[in-house]
């Protein structure tokens, strides 16, 4: 795929989330071969949902970053959301210090390793719900925030009237949203065995084990200790800029057409195509249906259409 | 170690006070709090009586302002602190870092602990809070095996407060958006999981459904007992297979390892349940304040007693208990 790069600046840019799912490791190095192509602008790499997922290690993050950098991507380093053994604080420990790559602090642990010392990014699971709070993280060094998925449009908007300018606000604009983290992992338990014994089963679930009701209803996904929505949440109605809006938005990995996804979203930001033919696109990307009741400060799993209330 | 209860209006508190609280923890009444339930919590009338009549016994009273404010809304949060300041209570319940930053720099003398909203789940998570607001206990998430427990409690700057009893939730605290992804409101938006003005129950022919805002959370026979429908405790399909997928109705129940936390140096045990009755509050109270001081007197050969936990079982979601992730095999 070709790519241009012009006039970055002013427009409205786009990143690639972490990888949520585990994925053998041919499959993780093959897509990011294609990512190092696509027109995303940042790359967020690194397991943040469970520390046995291990086809990658610390050595393979870092060389998949330098070859993503050398494409011309900003690389950022993720951590952990849910942090419960002492080896997992280490890990956190490590990255944080790589003394290269930014890091994305998905839990306040690793607020705490960062803080004052070096720039940071705070992650979709730090609870940063009002202005204070954020200001707060920005005098220790937070320069960008990716919101908590449950906040709506408004909300981005009463924050974006009190923060500085310089501060980048990002929002999760595509994939499956994160709703919950838990000690248990529920692929294994559908597995009929704790997580001691889990032998990495949720290989099996490239996009996550569907949940649906007994009404035959796709509901939520199992993707071991993290719960998410079975429906992909699509923001592309917010390709452009405004002062109001989103400065980046995140497009999560899925198992397949991830490409094709960037594709859309670029061209919707780039203006060579309306949002809403965007959208109508992108549908056929997604698993099972689209949702963006959140933005518009419904319950999240609501389908506005990108034409929620005010 | 200390015992501390759930109080949600005046007569549970004395409840809690009468049956041998160290400490009893309530809310507002409004979303600053996380059991933001019609009919529930304190006005300001029914707090100074609560104060008085538990200052009166010697239990200290806590005030939980744990729920997240918004753009525009964190005045109510900071009114909220400023009351119960001035009520001089033993500590405040806090999970956003805003108003811990408020409170700290407007009452610097209050006392902090952090909520178990506030999700923080290892020691360096709540040196973060300690150094940077004085915060001086903190409250551990639901997520943590007895082992992993004594590591915080070993590494941590500062006391570590646990779960004995009450409903469990089985995702972590302070993250857990299921509600609002459903309903719209969830913990940290609104104050409560699963808001009662969404849920319905119906019937069919020998069936009766729960369903939470259209969605279909359990099925049971009539004859059964349907459960309140929060969404972790309900039936699903997965792998074309009908069970409870994520977790059954079930409460937790620490009796069985009341050794091992008193031994690591746990600093308070609390019970969950705000939104329950005087009547649980009294018996939930009366049975964690015998086997504490039993276990006490001789942790080597303490045994809960049957009759505690038959009737700490009676009290339980599905009349059934569980120690949640402190046991590994659980998770």
């Amino acid at each position: 795929m070709a790519v241009s790069i012009e006039n970055a600046s002013s427009r409205v840019r786009l990143s690639l989330g972490p990888i949520l799912y585990q994925w053998p490791k041919e499959k993780m190095l093959d897509f990011y071969r294609t990512i190092e192509s696509t027109p995303v602008d940042i790359v967020y790499l690194g397991e943040t949902v469970c520390s046995k997922r291990r086809s990658f290690r610390y050595q393979d993050w870092i060389e998949v970053a330098e070859r993503l950098q050398t494409a011309g991507k900003e690389v950022v380093l993720s951590t952990l959301a849910l942090l419960e053994a002492d080896s997992e604080l280490g890990y956190v420990r490590k990255l944080c210090n790589n003394g290269r790559f930014t890091i994305e602090a998905n839990d306040m642990a690793a607020v705490q390793m960062l803080a004052g010392n070096t720039r940071f990014v705070g992650g979709p699971s730090l609870n940063i719900y009002n202005p204070r709070t954020l200001g707060k993280l920005v005098s220790l060094g937070l320069t960008r925030w990716v919101m908590p998925v449950e906040l709506s449009k408004s909300v981005l908007a009463g924050f974006q009237k009190e923060m500085p300018a310089r501060i980048e606000s990002e929002v999760f604009a595509w994939g499956r949203l994160p709703l919950a983290y838990s000690a248990r992992c529920y692929t294994a338990r559908a597995h009929e065995v704790s997580k001691d014994d889990c032998a990495n089963c949720c290989v099996d679930y490239p996009d996550g084990l569907m949940l649906s009701t007994r009404e035959d209803e796709n509901f939520l996904v199992i993707n071991g200790i993290q719960t998410q929505s079975a429906s992909v949440q699509c923001l592309v109605h917010e390709s452009n800029d405004s002062a109001t809006g989103p400065n980046i938005l995140r497009i999560s990995p899925q198992s397949e057409n991830t490409e094709h996804v960037i594709s859309l979203f670029h061209q919707a930001r780039s203006g060579s195509l309306k949002a809403t033919e965007a959208a109508y696109k992108l549908e056929r990307f997604s698993p099972v249906g689209l949702c963006d009741g959140y933005w518009y400060g419904e319950a999240g799993m609501a389908a506005c259409g990108g034409a929620g209330g005010p | 170690m200390e015992l501390v209860c759930p109080a949600g209006n005046l007569p549970s508190l004395k409840a809690a006070v009468d049956n041998g609280a160290d400490a009893v923890y309530i809310g507002f009444k409004d979303e600053t709090n996380a059991r933001h339930f019609a009919g529930l919590n304190f006005n300001n009338k029914q707090i100074e009586q609560g104060l008085d009549y538990a200052r009166t016994r010697g239990t200290k009273v806590y005030i939980a302002i744990n729920t997240y404010p918004q753009p525009g809304s964190s005045a109510k949060w900071e009114t909220a602190v400023d009351q119960a300041a001035e009520y001089g209570v033993d500590a405040l319940i806090v999970a956003d870092i805003g108003v811990m930053d408020y409170a700290a720099e407007k009452w610097p003398e209050l006392r902090l602990h952090l909520s178990v909203q506030g999700s923080a789940t290892s020691h360096e998570a709540i040196r973060f809070y300690a150094e940077q607001f004085g915060v001086q206990r903190a409250v551990a998430p639901r997520v943590l095996s007895v082992k992993q427990v004594a590591s915080l409690v070993e590494h941590s700057p500062i006391p570590i407060e646990v779960f004995g009893f009450g409903s469990l939730c089985v995702m972590v605290e302070g993250r857990c958006y299921l509600s609002s992804y459903v309903t719209g409101q969830g913990p940290n938006t609104f104050g409560a999981c699963s808001p009662a003005s969404f849920v319905r129950w119906s019937e069919t022919d020998s069936k009766l459904e729960t369903r939470l805002n259209g969605v279909l959370i359990d099925r049971v026979n009539k004859d059964e007992n349907a459960g309140y429908p929060t969404i972790c405790k309900g039936r699903f399909k997965v792998n074309g297979k009908t069970s409870y997928a994520i977790e059954e109705p079930t409460s937790l129940n620490t009796l069985p390892i009341l050794p091992d936390l008193l031994r690591i140096g746990v600093a308070a045990i609390k019970i969950e349940g705000r939104q329950r009755s005087p009547a649980y509050v009294a018996t939930a109270t009366k049975v964690l304040r015998a086997a504490i001081d039993s276990c006490i007197r001789d942790p080597e050969k303490f045994l809960p007693e049957h009759a505690w936990l038959s009737q700490l079982t009676s009290l339980s979601e599905g009349v059934q208990t569980t120690l949640g992730a402190y046991q590994r095999e659980w998770q």
